[in-house]
């Protein structure tokens, strides 16, 4: 089988480490070979952060470029937009529909684009547009948005549920994860 | 067992089962995980060091004691680490030594791109080089072989790629090793010009075993094919970029081990085709080594250069002319560089600093980030500790007046690394400079480190917290005070006061880190729309938590920790 690539956007603090480190646990368990490729540093401190997943029958490179990927996910819109040209023609776009302004917008140096996800639906890909800050406001904290993604994600592909839930038990510390799971479940009904 | 792990993770592992005892670090990413990882293992002794020189010392004392021992650091903490470095290649080891040096290509975090594999050279020690995680783990414990076998240090080569990303690792038991026997051996250890040349022979014929080594070990890999149209020569990330964009276009020469490179290997296998490429990231070391030895149907940096990451798409597009399609969108999209946390304390001083005009003279953590808009308040950044020192630099040169307007910032951990030589500087030959310290009680840039001013150890722990106030004053600093950033009015007048005054001075602008977890927040402000006019007072602070809506200020609450000095900030009493 042909490497498969998932890129994980988002601002910097939004969790993205623990979104693929989830992903990572179901793909191993499914018997693939894993590369999950982390932003640490810098860069986390608000900035724009990249999280690669890749896995077939032999993966060899880390890191996705423009054209590669099959799934964006996006914690925020800007990131999206900003990360679409990664997307392969076709491939699955996950947005949450979040807005978090950037630097340049809150100094007044730049504007945040109006209308992305209209924009977005135009463009020759996939888009699913979640408002994951509310979901996981509903389950409990507005930290969950990242797992409402995962379930969002668990509903566009076929990988079984209880391997998602494995994943959950092992990556969320036990006193989140009721919470967790609830995200998880309000993310793939979204 | 099967793991995902990530390199750095799979490092430890690689120290864990090659029966390491003593691990002294100063932590830099991307190196920092190594450390942590293996202090968690209870086998291992493991360490903060206030920098990489004492980290590298304690390591190579710990071997001639007769321990497996290891350091790590980022690619300029290797620089500090240099001295002691260039002479453990003369003394060699007794325990195995390895140290780890992760370089930053793309410079993702970092404030220059060198490549390490020069201090490889120059030192005339052995440095391998892992392109995955499972390579990681096995280099290590082939490093202590290495080590051992020919009496030397080894330096393991890491890259923010290999370091930051995750595989699949089938771990194995720790293999319990006791200590080796001590003896005392002045001709080895004793490095005093008698004995040192001894050694360099020593060193020299050293190299030469090396070089036959790398002829034949496991580390350096031919992969033939047989569609091949050419040949690579590559090393550690970019091993893999070539095998995903060539695949079977090419065979392959992988070398692991990246100094000393063998010469046979490279010609046998450089004679078998026309067209050699070599694929490495940052100086073209590989290219010039097959130069050196004859090989001239080479070519690498002609094609790649030597600026940032090399990647697959890089690859496919400069060697076979393929580009894959995707997908824009014709909106412009603003940069979203990193900024100050909301509730960072750094951000009220940098205010300050801002307001003041002083000349800024800046230092490497999170609060470099004080040189971004909107606060745009620092004039240097160097490296480690060059704050201090080129502060009282800048002030012999400009003398009094710049004195009077001029300060240094550098943080807690920063500080104790080397930024307290700075200070003996500036007492010892009487600058009259001024000296913030942003004690934000942790090494903030790298995840949160403790270091000897946070009072605990890497294992978190409690331990002797260095007093900062009483450590100034032993130093010849008589005025030192300390100021909470958050109350910005106080901060600013104390800063006055300092620069005001005819002799040195230190400021301790004192508040822990925001992300802390022991940290308490208060409750999230809000702006009342009715009083605010739009003024953008607030806007000034930088704060990724306020945006401008409709003209009036708007306070994301999941973002505000309730620090209060945008409330401080507005004169008209908006922010409730």
């Amino acid at each position: 089988m042909e490497t498969r690539s998932i890129m994980i956007v988002g601002v910097g603090g939004q969790g993205s480490l623990l979104a693929s480190r989830i992903i990572g646990n179901v793909l191993l368990s499914q018997g693939y070979d894993v590369k999950v490729s982390e932003v640490h540093g810098m860069s986390q401190r608000g900035g724009s952060v990249v999280t690669y997943v890749k896995y077939g029958e032999k993966v060899y490179s880390p890191i996705v470029e423009k054209g590669e990927a099959d799934i964006v996910i996006s914690f925020e819109l800007l990131e999206a937009a900003r990360c679409l040209p990664y997307l392969k023609k076709g491939g699955k776009l996950i947005t949450s529909t979040q807005q978090i302004d950037p630097m340049p917008v809150i100094t007044g140096a730049a504007e945040y684009p109006a209308d992305l996800v209209k924009k977005l639906s135009e463009a020759d890909v996939e888009l699913t547009a979640v408002d994951a800050l509310s979901l996981a406001e509903e389950a409990g904290t507005a930290k969950a948005s990242n797992v409402v993604l995962m379930g969002v994600l668990a509903a566009k592909t076929d990988f079984p549920e209880e391997i998602w839930q494995t994943a959950l038990e092992k990556c969320v510390p036990a006193k989140f994860l009721e919470l967790n799971k609830k995200a998880f479940e309000l993310g793939k009904k979204a | 067992m099967k793991k995902l792990m990530l390199g750095n993770e799979a490092f430890a592992r690689g120290l864990y089962e090659a029966g390491c005892k003593i691990v002294s670090s100063y932590p830099g990413t991307p190196s920092t995980e190594i450390t942590e990882e293996a202090a968690k293992y209870d086998e291992i002794y493991a360490e903060w060091a206030p920098n990489e020189k004492v980290a590298m010392e304690t390591a190579l004392g710990a071997s001639i004691a007769g321990a497996r021992a290891f350091c790590g650091m980022k690619h300029v903490g290797l620089n500090v680490a240099a001295d002691p470095l260039y002479t453990a290649a003369y003394t060699g080891v007794n325990g195995g030594l390895v140290i780890a040096v992760a370089d930053d290509q793309g410079m993702h975090s970092s404030q220059n791109e060198q490549d390490s594999r020069h201090h490889a050279i120059a030192a005339k020690v052995p440095m391998l080089e892992p392109s995955d995680s499972a390579e990681c783990r096995d280099f290590v414990k082939a490093a202590y072989d290495i080590s051992e076998n020919f009496d030397t240090p080894v330096i393991v080569r890491m890259s923010t790629r290999v370091a930051h990303s995750q595989s699949i690792v089938d771990t194995c038991e720790r293999m319990e090793l006791e200590l080796k026997e001590y003896t005392k051996n002045p001709q080895k250890y004793v490095m005093m010009p008698a004995f040192a040349k001894g050694r360099h022979v020593f060193v020299e014929e050293r190299t030469k075993k090396l070089i036959e080594f790398a002829e034949t070990c496991e580390l350096n890999r031919v992969e033939l094919s047989e569609t091949a149209e050419f040949g690579v020569i590559t090393n550690g990330a970019a091993y893999q970029y070539v095998k995903e964009a060539l695949g079977e276009r090419v065979s392959v020469l992988k070398l692991g081990m990246v100094n000393p490179m063998p010469e046979q290997l490279i010609r046998d296998f450089a004679a078998k085709y026309d067209r050699i490429v070599i694929v490495e990231e940052l100086d073209g070391i590989i290219e010039a080594h097959c130069r050196n030895i004859g090989v001239n149907n080479v070519e690498g940096k002609s094609i790649f250069g030597c600026i940032g990451e090399i990647n697959q798409s890089a690859i496919a597009e400069k060697l076979l002319g393929v580009k894959k399609e995707f997908t824009e969108l014709d909106v412009n999209v603003p940069v979203r560089p990193p900024v100050m946390c909301a509730g960072c304390p750094h951000r009220g001083l940098f205010y300050c600093l801002k307001k003041l005009g002083v000349t800024v003279s800046g230092d490497i953590g999170c609060y470099t980030l004080g040189a971004a808009a909107p606060l745009t308040a620092i004039d240097t950044t160097i490296c480690m500790g060059a704050s201090i020192s080129g502060l009282h630099g800048f002030n012999k040169a400009r003398g009094s007046e710049s004195e009077h307007k001029s300060v240094a910032v550098i943080g807690d951990s920063t500080f104790m690394h080397s930024g307290m030589t700075g200070l003996v500087n500036i007492a010892y030959n009487n600058s009259n400079s001024t000296v913030i310290i942003l004690d934000n009680s942790i090494t903030g840039m790298t995840g949160h480190q403790q270091n000897p001013t946070t009072g605990k150890n890497l294992k978190g722990d409690p331990a002797a917290a260095v007093n900062l106030e009483e450590l100034c004053k032993a130093i010849g600093i008589k005025r030192v005070r300390v100021v909470d950033p958050y109350h910005l009015a106080e901060t600013e007048a104390a800063i006055k006061e300092e620069l005001a005054a005819d002799v040195a001075s230190v400021i301790i602008s004192r508040r822990p880190c925001a992300l802390l977890k022991y940290v308490k927040h208060n409750p999230p402000f809000k702006v009342d729309a009715d009083k605010c006019v739009g003024c953008k007072m607030c806007m000034k602070l930088g704060c990724p938590a306020i945006s401008i809506k409709d003209k009036k200020a708007v306070i994301d609450h999941t973002q505000c920790v309730g620090c209060g000095i945008c409330k401080e900030q507005c004169k008209i009493g908006a922010i409730i």
